[in-house]
């Protein structure tokens, strides 16, 4: 069994089966604070289904995740205030602006709007902030989104493809953030199958799909 | 940030859009307007015969337009990937549903309250008539934005669910039109409207009190 005081996020016997095909059986993992997981895996292997079923929003047929120690279940009140997910789709509002957008979730996380005008220079979004995002470039709206997960104060990260669309620039920027939250203590789980640099030792791996 | 913020912050990002959405808003509006200034055109103009007919077909109208503008309550929000984030925010999911209900119903169910006492001219109604009527749709269309939301959230991941959800919502929406309509009937004639009021009143409080929860418990389901 684990033990865990500590923060850590651990899945326990995740199956999930979508229609015929099984994306993973019986998979257990545990991701301790301080370090970054990546998901790898083909197009459709389920890396994205693994990070919803992480987040909660999708159950597994049959295991479970825990928080610390506890099923998000229980504790999804405590779980969701330590999380930032920044799914599949960017989760913006097409008809506002980019500061408009990041407004909203910077009253929720209690940002002020200084901080979320530096968080746009620093992501070189200052150009078009006060364009509606359905302009944006795909690229663009990565980053507006990706704004949210920094402002957000989260200790657990979980990234679905975070540097997929971004220009070289754009990806150092994100390792960058990503090495900083993991020395801080943070715990980041990556579903990509693009490389994620980060300076120290190589991260953890975990493959789904037949090839692994 | 406490829970009042968060609803403010909610409701206050759905008026922004709606803002930015003119068309969206008008078109169950104008489909009211449509529909209750037509049938005194059709009908043969005796005041008896529009009076009796009036309070019926304005509460109709209402209900239908209330059903127009439902599809879209939650259709967006599960495609660009807001409902999900609201779903993992710390924040209690019923609590960002009725905050996106109640814009709903300041965007939709507001606007007919406002616009029916000057249709309910066009039917001779008596000036008794008209203050239920208004009365009614104040506590009624409220009523059903709050049954049309777990309509939506339930038919939110369907694709193609206009036609589902009218199935699922209009038969829990048929008391509240029958009350509306009626309480309004008896008021027209000059009689006593309290039964009804209260029956309206105590299914806008029953609504008020469990179905957020029921819309996020059908969210959940949804994206899934």
């Amino acid at each position: 069994m684990v033990d865990c005081s500590k923060t850590c996020l651990s899945a326990i016997d995740l199956t999930l089966w979508r229609g015929p095909n099984c994306l993973f059986e019986e998979l257990s993992f545990q991701v301790d604070a301080g370090s970054l997981l990546l998901v790898r895996g083909t197009n459709g292997s389920g890396k994205t289904t693994l990070l919803r079923v992480l987040s909660g929003l999708t159950r597994p047929e049959s295991g479970h995740v825990q928080w610390c120690g506890e099923s998000i279940e229980k504790t999804r009140q405590a779980f969701t205030a330590a999380l930032a997910y920044f799914g599949h789709a960017d989760g913006l509002k097409a008809d506002l602006t980019v500061t408009q957008n990041l407004e909203f979730s910077a009253r929720l996380y209690g940002r002020s709007g200084e901080q979320v005008s530096g968080l746009l220079k620093a992501l070189n979004l200052s150009q078009c902030a006060q364009l509606e995002t359905r302009y944006l470039s795909a690229g663009q709206k990565r980053r507006t989104a990706l704004a949210r997960v920094l402002m957000s104060n989260a200790t657990l990260w979980l990234l679905d493809e975070p540097v997929t669309n971004l220009d070289s620039v754009g990806r150092d920027y994100v390792e960058d953030r990503l090495r900083e939250h993991i020395a801080g203590g943070g715990l980041a789980i990556a579903a990509t199958h693009e490389d994620i640099r980060l300076a120290s030792e190589s991260p953890d791996e975990i493959f789904l799909g037949d090839d692994a | 940030m406490n829970l009042a913020r968060f609803f403010a912050a909610i409701v206050r990002r759905e008026l922004q859009i709606a803002f930015k959405r003119w068309g969206d808003l008008v078109s169950p509006l104008m489909f009211f307007v449509m529909v209750a200034s037509l049938f005194p055109l059709a009908l043969s103009p005796q005041h008896e015969m529009l009076r009796n007919l009036g309070p019926a077909v304005l509460w109709i109208a209402a209900l239908l337009a209330t059903l127009l503008s439902l599809n879209a309550l939650f259709r967006a929000d599960i495609e660009d990937g807001s409902m999900e984030q609201l779903v993992l925010s710390p924040y209690p999911l019923a609590l960002a549903l009725f905050g996106k209900t109640v814009a709903h119903w300041l965007l939709n169910g507001l606007p007919l309250v406002v616009l029916a006492p000057a249709l309910a001219v066009t039917y001779y109604l008596p000036g008794e008539g008209v203050r239920a009527l208004s009365l009614t749709l104040l506590i009624g269309t409220p009523t059903l934005s709050l049954l049309g939301a777990v309509g939506a959230a339930l038919t939110a991941g369907v694709r193609q669910s206009g036609g589902l959800l009218a199935l699922l919502v209009l038969p829990l929406m048929l008391p509240v039109l029958m009350f509306g309509a009626r309480a309004t009937d008896l008021a027209a004639s000059g009689e006593q409207i309290s039964g009804p009021v209260y029956l309206l009143s105590a299914l806008f409080l029953l609504a008020l009190s469990l179905l957020p929860l029921a819309s996020a418990a059908a969210i959940r389901i949804s994206l899934d």
